[in-house]
C-alpha cells in the first residue's frame, strides 16, 4: 500500500478513533474530551488539506480491500468527494467548538461527542466512497450514529421525533438496498465512474434501470428530505442546536444530496438518465420540494422550524442543479453543497445563541434581539441575505448558475421557480430581520441569562461569525482558485468532458 | 502421513474433549466451573487447529473404531462443518464465561450446568461431524435432552413447564426423523449419507422419510408453524441457557436439515422448496410481528429468533438456479446470528440481574446505568437488522442477490420488509436508552465479564460484516453445497 | 404380505396410535406413555424391515440400531419423568397450563 492509500484510512480514523475513546471516557473528563475533540478535528482538515492539493495536482488517494466475491470496500477521494470532505470537515470543526460551549454542564456528553464523532466519521465516509456498496455502509451508520443525537434530549417529543427519523431512514435504507441489489445483479459492478456505468445495458433493461432509479433516489430522498419525504426533518428540531446545524449542514441532508448527485453523474451518466427519462420529474420533482419547502416556512413561529421548512426548500436547490442537466446548472448545484452549508450553519448556530441567551424560541419573541445580541444577529443577517440570495453573499451565485443553468438547457420555467422561491425565501426572513433591528426591545426576555459584558459564550459566539464571514467570502471571491465555485467548476469539467 | 494422523486425532477432539470435561464435571463438583472453561478453551483450540490443515488438505473423513462402511460411524469434516464447529467453539466460550460468572451467587445450579452444557456441546459438535443419519438421530437426541434439561435448571414454574413442552416437542421430531432412518434404510441398505446419496431415487419410500425427517426438524429448529414451543422455552430458562438454545441448539437441526436436502432431498421435489420458503417468509412477518408486540424484553427476544430463523429456510427455494450464494446466504445468516442473538440474551440477563425485572417499559431506569450492555444489544441488533456493516447485511445482501438474479421479487421484498420489521422491535428496546427517568430501579450489582462478554458477542457479530472472503472461502471448502460436483455432470 | 410387512405396518399403527394419544390426552404421564408407543412402533418398523443377508442371517445393523434406540428413548423416559413431577411440585397440575384433561 502506497503512502497516499493511506490518507484516506487516515481522515476516518481522525474522527472514528477519538469518537471510540470518547465513549469510555468519565463524564468529568472535560479537558481530556475536549483535546481529543479538537486533536480529532484539526488533524482531519489538515489531511483534507493536503488531499485537496494533492487532487488539484493530479493525485488520486485509494484504498480499497475485498469484501465480497467480485465486490470491492473502497475509499477514493476525487475533486467531488473534496468538495463534500472540505466542507465537512471544516464545518465539524466550527460546530465541535460550538457543541463545546452549548452542551457545558449537561448531562452524557461522553455520550454525545461520542456520536457526534461518529457522525462525522460515516460523512466523511460517504463523501469518499468509491462505490454504491460503500456508500450504503457509510450512509447507514450515519443514520444510527445520528439517532442518538437526535434524541439526545431524552424527552418524551425528542423520543418520538427519533421514532419518527428512523421509521424513515430504515425504510429508504431498504428500499435502497433493494435497488442496489438489484443493480450489482444486472451490471456485476457497482464502481462510482464518471458519466455513469449502466449506459451499456441492454435496452431491455431500461424499465428496470427507471425502477432502479426511483428506488435509489427515494432512499436518497429521505435524507435530502425532498417532498414527501421530508416530514421527520422539522421534527428532528428537538435536537440540541449543534446536532440541527450538523444534520442540516453537514451531515444528514448533505448525504442524501451529495447521493443524489453520485447517483446521477456517476451512476448513470446525466446523458443516459436524460434518454432514460427520470431528469425531467426529478428536475420536477425538486422544483415542487423548492416551493413547497418556502412557502411552509412563510407560516411557521417556530424559529427553528422555520430554518428546517427552509432546508427542505434549499437542499433541493442542489438537487434541481443537478437534474436540469447542464454543465452551468451542474456547478450551481455543485456549489450550493458549500453554500448552502456555510449559510444553514450559520443560521442554527445564531438560532441556538439566541435560544441560550435570552430563551427565544419563537420569531414572535424576536423584536429588538439586535441591540440586546449585535454579533449574533449580524451572522444571522448575512446568513439570511444570502438564503434570499442576495448579492455578494454566497447564495447569490448558486441561484445565478442555476439561472444561467437552466437558459443553457432551455428550461425558462426553471427561473419562474427561483425568482418564486428568492421571493418567499424575502418573505420569511425580512420580517426577522425587520423585527430584530428596527423594533422595541421587550421589557423582559423569556429566560434571560447573563455573560458579563459580552452577549454569549465566546465559543458560541465565533462559530456564528466565521461561518457568516466564510459565507461572505464565498461569494466575493467566487472568482479565485480554490473557491467553492472553481472547485465546482472542476468537477462540473470532468463530469462533462468527452473522454 | 504424520500430519494426516494428526488432523484424524484432531478430528475426534471436538466431541471427546467436551464429554471429558462433562464427565470430570459430573463427577467432581466442587470443581466443575474451572473443568468446564477449560474444556470448551480446549474445544475452541483444537477446532481453530483444524482451520489450516482444512485449508491445505480439503475435506476430511474418519472412519472411528474401523468398522467401515455401511455399519461406520464415520466423521466427516468439511469447511460447513468445521464453520459449525467455530461458531459452537466461539459462542460456547462467550457463554461459558458468562455461565462462570452468573451461577457464582448459585452454587448448585452451576453444579448442575456444567456437565448437561458440556454435554450439550458434546452432541452439538458431534452432529456437526456426523456422516451418517443414524449417528445424527442420536446427537440430535443428546442434543435435546441436555438442552431440555439445561432449560429446566431455572427452576420456577414457567421454566419447568417450557422445559417440558420443549421435551415433548424433541421427542416427537426425533421419532419423526428416526422413522424416516428406518425407511431409507430398508430402501437403500446403508445410512452413509454419500453412500445414500448416490442410490436415492424418486420413490415413495424416499418421499415419505423426506417427509418425516424435514417436518421432524423443522419442528426442532421451530420453523413457522411449529415455533409454539420456542419462545416459551427460550424466555423462561437461565440467561446463559437462552443464549446457548437460541444461538446454537436450532442451528444443529437446521444444519441436519440443510445437509439432508443438498445431499439427499433437493432433487426429489422442488415444491418442496418453495413450501419450506413460504413457511421461511412467513416466519419473519409473523415472529417479527409477534417481537414487536412482547411486553418483555427475552420474549421479544425469542420471537426475534423465530423470525430470523425463517431467514435460514428462504435458501431453499433461492438455492435453485443460484446455489452457492443463497446457502452461502443462509449459512452467514446463522453463523451471524449465533453471535448476535447469544449476545441479545446475555444482555437480558445483565438487565435482569440489574433490575430484577424485563419489562420493555420500565427498561429506561435500567439501561441508563449499564451502558456497556447496551451497546453490546445496539451492536447486536445492528447485525439483526441486517444493516452494514454486520454479518447479517451480508447474509442479508447474498440471498438478496440471490432472489434478484433470478428476478423472485416476492422473496425480495420479504428479505427486506423482515429488515425494517426488525429495526422497528430492536428500536423499541434501544430507545429506552435515552429518555431520562426520575426514579432509577432498586439495583443488584452485574459483575463486569458478563457485560464484556456480551459486548465481544455483538462486536464479532459486526466484525463478520467486515471480515467476509475468508468465512465464505471456509464455507466452499469440500463443495458442500454440491455445486462444483453438479458441474461437472453435463 | 410377508411377515416382515406386517410388522412394518403393526409397527407403523403403533407409532400413528402413539401420535394420536399425545395430542388428544393432556395429562403428562400419558404423554410420555405416548412417546414410548411411538418408540416402539419405530423400533418395530427397523426390525421388521430389517433385510435378510444372503446367508439367511438377518442383517445385524437395525438391530443395533433399535439396542441403540431403546438406551436413547430410556434415558429420554427418564427425564421426562423427572420433569413432569418437578412440572407437578410446581404448578400443582401433571398437565401443561394450556391444556384442559381429558
Amino acid at each position: 500500500m502506497t503512502l497516499d492509500a493511506w490518507v484516506p484510512l487516515l481522515v476516518l480514523c481522525s474522527s472514528l478513533v477519538p469518537g471510540l475513546l470518547i465513549f469510555g471516557l468519565e463524564e468529568s473528563r472535560v479537558r481530556l474530551r475536549t483535546t481529543l475533540n479538537l486533536a480529532g478535528a484539526l488533524t482531519k482538515l489538515a489531511l483534507v488539506g493536503v488531499m485537496l492539493w494533492g487532487v488539484a495536482h493530479g493525485h488520486t488517494y485509494e484504498v480499497r480491500v475485498t469484501f465480497l466475491p467480485g465486490l470491492d470496500l473502497a475509499l477514493r477521494a476525487g475533486p467531488l468527494a473534496l468538495l463534500f470532505l472540505v466542507l465537512s470537515s471544516l464545518l465539524w470543526l466550527v460546530t465541535t467548538i460550538y457543541a463545546i460551549g452549548y452542551l457545558e454542564g449537561s448531562p452524557h456528553r461522553s455520550r454525545f461527542f461520542g456520536f457526534f464523532s461518529l457522525c462525522v466519521t460515516a460523512t466523511v465516509g460517504v463523501a469518499m466512497a468509491a462505490d454504491m456498496l460503500t456508500f450504503l455502509l457509510f450512509y447507514e451508520m450515519l443514520t444510527l450514529a445520528t439517532y442518538p443525537l437526535v434524541v439526545h434530549r431524552g424527552t418524551e417529543v425528542a423520543r418520538r421525533a427519533g421514532q419518527v427519523y428512523l421509521a424513515y431512514t430504515i425504510g429508504g435504507g431498504a428500499l435502497m438496498l433493494l435497488g442496489i441489489v438489484w443493480l450489482y445483479t444486472l451490471t456485476g459492478t457497482l464502481e462510482f465512474t464518471p458519466r455513469g456505468f449502466v449506459s451499456e445495458l441492454d435496452p431491455s433493461h431500461h424499465s428496470a434501470l427507471i425502477l432502479i432509479f426511483v428506488f435509489l433516489i427515494t432512499g436518497l430522498g429521505v435524507k435530502a428530505a425532498l417532498i414527501p419525504l421530508h416530514a421527520w426533518l422539522p421534527m428532528a428540531m428537538v435536537a440540541p442546536a449543534p446536532v440541527s446545524a450538523l444534520l442540516h449542514a453537514v451531515a444528514v441532508v448533505k448525504a442524501g444530496a451529495f447521493g443524489i448527485v453520485r447517483v446521477v453523474y456517476e451512476v448513470f451518466g446525466v446523458e443516459f438518465a436524460a434518454l432514460l427519462g427520470v431528469m425531467m420529474p426529478l428536475a420536477i420533482l425538486a422544483a415542487a420540494t423548492i416551493l413547497y419547502g418556502s412557502l411552509r416556512a412563510v407560516f411557521q413561529d417556530d424559529l427553528k422550524r422555520r430554518l428546517a421548512f427552509s432546508t427542505v426548500s434549499q437542499v433541493s436547490y442542489i438537487v434541481l442543479g443537478v437534474a436540469i442537466a447542464s454543465p452551468i446548472a451542474t456547478v450551481g448545484g455543485l456549489v450550493h453543497l458549500v453554500h448552502q452549508g456555510l449559510m444553514k450553519i450559520t443560521l442554527f448556530f445564531c438560532a441556538g445563541n439566541l435560544a441560550e441567551t435570552l430563551g427565544i424560541h419563537k420569531i414572535s419573541e424576536m423584536n429588538g434581539v439586535g441591540r440586546r445580541m449585535p454579533w449574533t444577529m449580524v451572522a444571522f443577517t448575512v446568513a439570511a441575505f444570502g438564503m434570499i440570495g442576495a448579492p455578494p453573499v454566497a447564495g447569490f451565485i448558486t441561484k445565478w448558475y442555476l439561472g444561467l443553468g437552466a437558459l443553457d438547457a432551455g428550461q425558462h420555467w426553471v427561473l419562474l421557480v427561483l425568482a418564486g422561491s428568492s421571493l418567499l425565501n424575502a418573505v420569511y426572513f425580512l420580517p426577522i430581520l425587520h423585527a430584530a433591528w428596527f423594533r422595541e426591545p421587550p421589557a423582559t426576555w423569556p429566560e434571560e441569562r447573563e455573560f458579563g459584558r459580552r452577549e454569549i459564550a465566546p465559543a458560541l459566539l465565533w462559530p456564528p461569525l466565521v461561518t457568516a464571514v466564510a459565507a461572505l467570502l464565498a461569494g466575493l471571491f467566487a472568482a479565485l482558485p480554490f473557491s467553492p465555485l472553481e472547485w465546482a467548476r472542476f468537477i462540473a469539467e470532468q463530469e462533462f468532458s468527452r473522454p | 502421513m504424520d500430519t494426516a494422523v494428526l488432523l484424524q486425532s484432531g478430528l475426534t477432539a471436538p466431541i471427546l474433549v467436551p464429554l471429558i470435561g462433562a464427565l470430570l464435571a459430573f463427577v467432581i463438583r466442587r470443581w466443575a466451573t474451572p473443568i468446564g472453561l477449560l474444556s470448551v478453551v480446549a474445544l475452541l483450540g483444537a477446532v481453530i487447529l483444524q482451520v489450516p490443515s482444512l485449508f491445505a488438505d480439503g475435506p476430511q473423513r474418519l472412519a472411528v473404531g474401523g468398522w467401515g462402511t455401511p455399519l461406520g460411524v464415520d466423521l466427516y469434516a468439511d469447511g460447513l462443518s468445521i464453520a459449525m464447529l467455530l461458531m459452537s467453539g466461539v459462542v460456547g466460550l462467550g457463554i461459558s464465561l458468562y455461565a462462570a460468572a452468573y451461577f457464582r451467587g448459585t452454587p448448585a445450579r452451576g453444579q448442575a450446568f456444567w456437565p448437561l452444557w458440556l454435554f450439550l456441546l458434546t452432541a452439538l459438535n458431534a452432529l456437526f461431524l456426523s456422516a451418517d443419519i443414524f449417528n445424527l438421530y442420536v446427537t440430535l437426541e443428546i442434543l435435546g435432552l441436555s438442552a431440555v434439561a439445561l432449560t429446566a435448571i431455572a427452576g420456577g414454574a414457567d421454566a419447568l413447564v417450557g422445559a417440558m413442552r420443549y421435551l415433548l416437542v424433541s421427542l416427537l421430531g426425533s421419532l419423526a426423523y428416526l422413522l424416516g432412518v428406518a425407511l431409507l434404510y430398508h430402501a437403500y441398505g446403508t445410512v452413509d449419507i454419500a453412500l445414500l446419496a448416490e442410490r436415492i431415487a424418486a420413490e415413495p419410500a424416499a418421499w415419505a422419510a423426506m417427509g418425516l425427517m424435514s417436518a421432524g426438524l423443522m419442528l426442532k429448529t421451530a420453523l413457522f408453524p411449529l415455533h409454539f414451543w420456542l419462545p416459551p422455552a427460550h424466555a423462561s430458562a437461565a440467561a446463559p441457557v437462552s443464549a446457548a438454545l437460541s444461538a446454537l441448539v436450532v442451528k444443529g437441526s437446521f444444519y441436519l436439515l440443510l445437509r439432508l436436502w443438498i445431499a439427499l432431498f433437493g432433487e426429489l421435489a422442488g415444491g418442496v422448496a418453495t413450501l419450506l420458503g413460504l413457511l421461511g417468509a412467513a416466519a419473519i412477518l409473523w415472529g417479527s410481528i409477534q417481537a414487536l408486540v412482547q411486553t418483555r424484553l427475552k420474549l421479544l427476544i425469542a420471537y426475534s429468533t423465530v423470525a430470523q430463523i425463517g431467514y435460514l429456510f428462504l435458501a431453499f427455494p433461492l438455492a435453485v438456479g443460484t446455489g452457492i450464494t443463497a446457502w452461502s446466504g443462509a449459512l452467514y445468516l446463522a453463523l451471524s446470528h449465533a453471535l448476535a442473538k447469544a449476545a441479545m440474551f446475555l444482555v437480558a440477563g445483565n438487565l435482569l440481574r440489574f433490575g430484577g425485572h424485563d419489562r420493555i417499559a420500565e427498561l429506561d431506569r435500567v439501561v441508563q446505568r449499564l451502558p456497556l450492555s447496551m451497546a453490546a444489544f445496539a451492536l447486536a441488533g445492528v447485525s439483526i437488522m441486517g444493516l452494514p456493516p454486520s454479518g447479517g447485511f451480508i447474509g442479508k445482501w447474498l440471498l438478496l442477490e440471490a432472489a434478484l438474479t433470478e428476478g423472485r421479487w416476492a422473496w425480495a421484498i420479504v428479505i427486506v420488509l423482515g429488515g425494517v420489521l426488525a429495526a422497528t422491535y430492536v428500536f423499541k428496546v434501544v430507545g429506552n436508552a435515552f429518555t431520562q427517568s426520575e426514579n432509577p430501579h432498586q439495583a443488584q450489582p452485574v459483575p463486569a465479564t458478563m457485560e464484556w462478554v456480551a459486548f465481544a458477542l455483538a462486536v464479532g457479530a459486526v466484525l463478520m460484516g467486515l471480515i467476509v472472503s475468508q468465512p465464505l472461502a471456509l464455507l466452499e471448502i469440500g463443495d458442500p453445497f454440491g455445486i462444483r460436483a453438479e458441474a461437472a455432470v453435463p | 404380505m410377508t411377515p416382515a410387512v406386517l410388522y412394518a405396518l403393526t409397527g407403523l399403527g403403533l407409532f400413528v396410535l402413539g401420535l394420536h394419544a399425545l395430542i388428544v390426552h393432556a395429562h403428562l404421564l400419558r404423554k410420555i406413555l405416548a412417546f414410548n408407543v411411538m418408540g416402539s412402533g419405530v423400533f418395530l418398523v427397523l426390525a421388521g424391515l430389517a433385510g435378510r443377508t444372503p446367508s439367511g442371517i438377518p442383517d445385524p445393523v437395525p438391530h443395533a440400531m433399535v439396542i441403540t434406540g431403546i438406551v436413547v428413548a430410556v434415558a429420554a423416559t427418564a427425564l421426562a419423568l423427572s420433569l413432569m413431577l418437578r412440572v407437578t411440585g410446581a404448578t400443582g397440575h401433571a398437565r401443561l397450563p394450556d391444556e384442559t384433561e381429558r
